[in-house]
């Protein structure tokens, strides 16, 4: 029995997998960007978690930076996914040129909020 | 050092005495002192100059400055162009002090403009203003015509302006009346009955002479005999004060006399008065105070109604140890020589006992060398004590009584002091129940032994000491104080109380152990004896006394904080010690610098990925204008990047964001070209 389910587990995985293959190629970098943000914000949190808040501040804006970039990533996500009829109107360049606004825009905050 | 208290005590007493004494002496060294300073030679008006030049010349003081060059050289230029009369009046007044060189034909036109304006001027001021430099002409230069031709007009046209009470109008517009205004009348009335071509009708002079009288009516007084004119009204635009008021009246009444060829009959008192209030003032820190008082002291020196004499003592303490005499002057106000008098003691009373006559009629030797009057033999039979000396004047020449104001009866306060005697001190420690004497030590209270004793709170304290005056009575002192003071500064003071010849004070330790808060140990003990008459008050450690108190119950009232030494209130403040937070805990350096790396790792995942992803720049334009494009574009975002981080290191949100803006219009603007050529490039492929 717990064979069998480890095995359907593999399974499952495979199957994931091998859909998210099909994946175009840009929504894939989109996706490893968005894990790179998440895992240093995690890194950060870790770290937070060791040696205290002091400077509180830069913590959130680190963390806030990452996180926030990633949400923007995601955002980018949907909107350049061709599969989303919501946005087919929409050209991926204008999706970009959003990400690259939204972006210095939460940086200049970021960088103000950081001290 | 507690004899030397006591001494300054004393000192300080008579010191405070001779301050009080109602009789202020006649001018002397330290008003011409004062002069010196307070008219230093610089002055900015004519007028300034004058005052400062008349103080100059009444107190006939040698080395002042010269200042005859600049003034003389204002006189002529006053005098000269067609200045206010106001100036011309004090221009002629500094050429009298100065004989400055001035043209005959300038006063020759002076005059004839000054009579123009006496006759057409219609305020009081113009009119006094131009009278009086008339008369200063006809004093200075003999040969010029200033007589009033219609002086009975312009006597009447000021006289118009009197009032029923003697004071004066300014102008005839203007109802309110004044006192300062009558002093400029009647000076300007006496100009002109001195410019008159012709007599002044005699009935018109006796009006003028009944208006001084009623005005003297409303002069005011203090209750030591002290007479000045004060303004009744107050808020006029021109209010003067009362020492102004007074040398005003006094100018004009004293140069109304003086042309008139009879005598007003001002009583003598009231003159000696005015005297009075001009030498209690003492020395006025203003020039024009000080001008205002020594000018009319000047006038009351020599006048024709009374001229008054000062009665004054050097010193109004007398010493029954030293034995020294009573003096008293006589001088007149400005401190010269007095005429040929006699000064009777009338009689001396204790100022506590008015009807106790110690002393009646009794004349003064006169010290011919010195100029004062010697009171030779102190009678014996007065003790210390504060007395009231009556003095009289007597003049010997009997035709003197109408020219000078002797003031009648004078009362002086006299301290006559001496050395206490203190006997018979005794202190003791009682037991409370039963009153039999425990310890008892004698005490000389004019040595410096002290005791040492000790007591419970069972026990009594019992001080006792005699005081006696010279003459063997017993002295009641102001001060006998009775003080412990515990070693933690806390100190209790009693009164010690007298019965009949004795001073004694008994403390009952048991109804005060509230009241030295239980507090047990060393109490300091300390007396203080002293008195105004008393030459040797004192102030004397007596010893210690230590005591045995109980334990303070639950209930007990807390000590009460120590009273602040005023004098640390000067000195050094307590430094003040700031504190800061304490800097947060840092970890340690290696750790952090541990995640710094660790954070790259995503990084390098994110970089690997991409790799393994396959990712080109196959889609990167290949013509020149979007390349240049797409360049500037990874430029610009960099460049805002870059801003970022000097954002975070140095530079401030204002400067960042003004950079921002335009990097931002340059980045919307490649961005745009850049992303639109992508856009349309894959719409075509799209299509096609």
């Amino acid at each position: 029995m717990a064979r069998s389910s480890s095995k359907d587990a593999q399974d499952l995985f495979r199957a994931l997998w091998s859909a998210y293959a099909a994946t175009p190629t840009n929504l894939k970098i989109i996706d490893l960007y968005v894990m790179f943000a998440v895992f240093t914000a995690l890194i950060q949190v870790v770290y937070m978690a060791l040696v205290g808040s002091f400077p509180f501040n830069s913590f959130l804006s680190g963390v806030l930076s990452c996180v926030g970039t990633a949400v923007l990533a995601v955002c980018l996500r949907i909107q350049v996914n061709k599969e989303n009829k919501e946005f087919k109107d929409l050209a991926p360049e204008r999706a970009f040129a959003d990400f690259v606004l939204c972006n210095l825009v939460l940086h200049l905050v970021i960088m103000n909020f950081l001290g | 050092m507690a004899r030397y208290l006591g001494g300054l005590l004393v000192l300080l007493f008579a010191a405070s005495i001779c301050g009080a004494v109602t009789i202020p002496g006649p001018v002397s060294d330290a008003h011409r002192s004062a002069a010196s300073e307070l008219f230093d030679g610089s002055f900015s008006s004519l007028e300034e100059a004058y005052e400062a030049l008349r103080v100059f010349e009444i107190l006939a003081i040698g080395n002042k400055p010269d200042v005859s060059a600049t003034a003389c050289k204002k006189v002529v230029e006053n005098l000269g162009s067609s200045s206010p009369v106001k100036d011309l009046f004090y221009a002629l007044k500094v050429n009298g002090i100065l004989k400055c060189k001035v043209n005959a034909d300038v006063f020759k036109d002076i005059a004839v403009r000054l009579k123009a304006t006496v006759t057409d001027a219609s305020t009081l001021v113009d009119m006094y203003y131009s009278i009086g430099s008339l008369v200063l002409i006809k004093d200075q230069v003999s040969d010029v015509d200033v007589l009033l031709a219609d002086a009975d007009g312009t006597f009447h046209s000021i006289k118009a302006l009197s009032q029923s009470d003697g004071r004066w109008r300014y102008s005839s517009d203007n109802p309110e009346s004044s006192t300062y205004a009558a002093g400029l009348a009647l000076e300007a009335l006496a100009g002109v009955i001195s410019l008159a071509s012709s007599e002044i009708d005699l009935s018109r002079v006796k009006t003028v002479k009944n208006d001084i009288l009623k005005l003297f009516d409303s002069i005011e007084k203090y209750d030591d005999g002290t007479f000045y004119f004060d303004e009744k009204f107050v808020g006029g635009s021109e209010h003067q004060g009362s020492l102004s008021t007074t040398s005003s009246v006094v100018r004009g009444v004293i140069a109304f006399t003086s042309v008139i060829s009879g005598k007003v009959n001002l009583p003598g008192d009231k003159v000696l008065g005015l005297a009075k209030f001009f030498l209690g003032i003492g020395i006025p820190g203003d020039a024009k105070d000080f001008f205002n008082q020594v000018e009319s002291l000047a006038l009351l020196e020599n006048n024709r109604v009374s001229i008054p004499l000062v009665l004054s003592l050097p010193e109004t303490v007398y010493s029954l140890s030293k034995r020294d005499q009573l003096k008293v002057r006589v001088n007149t106000v400005l401190g010269s020589a007095s005429p040929p008098l006699t000064v009777k003691l009338v009689r001396a009373f204790r100022s506590d006992a008015k009807d106790s006559v110690i002393i009646e009629s009794k004349e003064l030797q006169y010290d011919k060398s010195n100029g004062i009057h010697v009171l030779e033999v102190f009678p014996d039979n007065v003790d210390v004590g504060t007395y009231v000396f009556v003095f009289e004047i007597v003049l010997h020449d009997s035709a003197g009584e109408k020219v000078f104001a002797t003031g009648g009866q004078i009362h002086v306060p006299i301290y006559v002091t001496g050395i206490i005697e203190v006997s018979n001190a005794e202190i003791a420690v009682l037991d409370s129940d039963l009153g039999s004497v425990e310890t008892q030590k004698k005490l000389d209270l004019a040595g410096n032994v002290v005791v040492e004793l000790s007591a419970n709170h069972l026990q009594k304290l019992r001080f006792s000491f005699q005081l006696k005056t010279p003459h063997g009575h017993a002295f009641k002192p102001h001060q006998a104080f009775f003080k412990l003071k515990h070693e933690t500064k806390h100190e209790h003071i009693f009164v010690v109380g007298n019965t009949g010849k004795k001073f004694e004070i008994v403390l009952d330790f048991l109804g005060l152990v509230e009241k030295f808060y239980y507090l047990s140990g060393r109490y300091d003990i300390e007396l203080t004896v002293g008195d105004a008459v008393m030459e040797n008050s004192f102030l004397r450690p007596l010893g210690h006394v230590d005591l045995e108190l109980p334990e303070a119950p639950e209930k007990a009232a807390r000590l009460p904080p120590l009273p602040v030494d005023p004098y640390l209130r000067y000195g050094p403040k307590a430094e003040i010690a700031h504190i800061f937070r304490a800097p947060e805990k840092r970890p340690p350096q290696n750790l952090s610098l541990t995640f710094l790396s660790l954070i790259l790792l995503p990084f390098i995942g994110f970089l690997v990925g991409l790799l393994r992803l396959g990712v080109n720049l196959k889609n990167f334009p290949s013509s020149a204008a979007p390349a240049a494009y797409a360049i500037l574009f990874h430029l610009g975002i960099a460049a805002v990047l870059l801003l970022y981080v000097l954002f975070w290191l140095k530079l401030d949100l204002f400067t960042t964001l003004k950079t921002v803006g335009l990097l931002g219009v340059f980045l919307m603007f490649v961005g745009h070209r850049i992303l639109s050529h992508l856009a349309s490039t894959s719409s075509k492929l799209k299509s096609a």
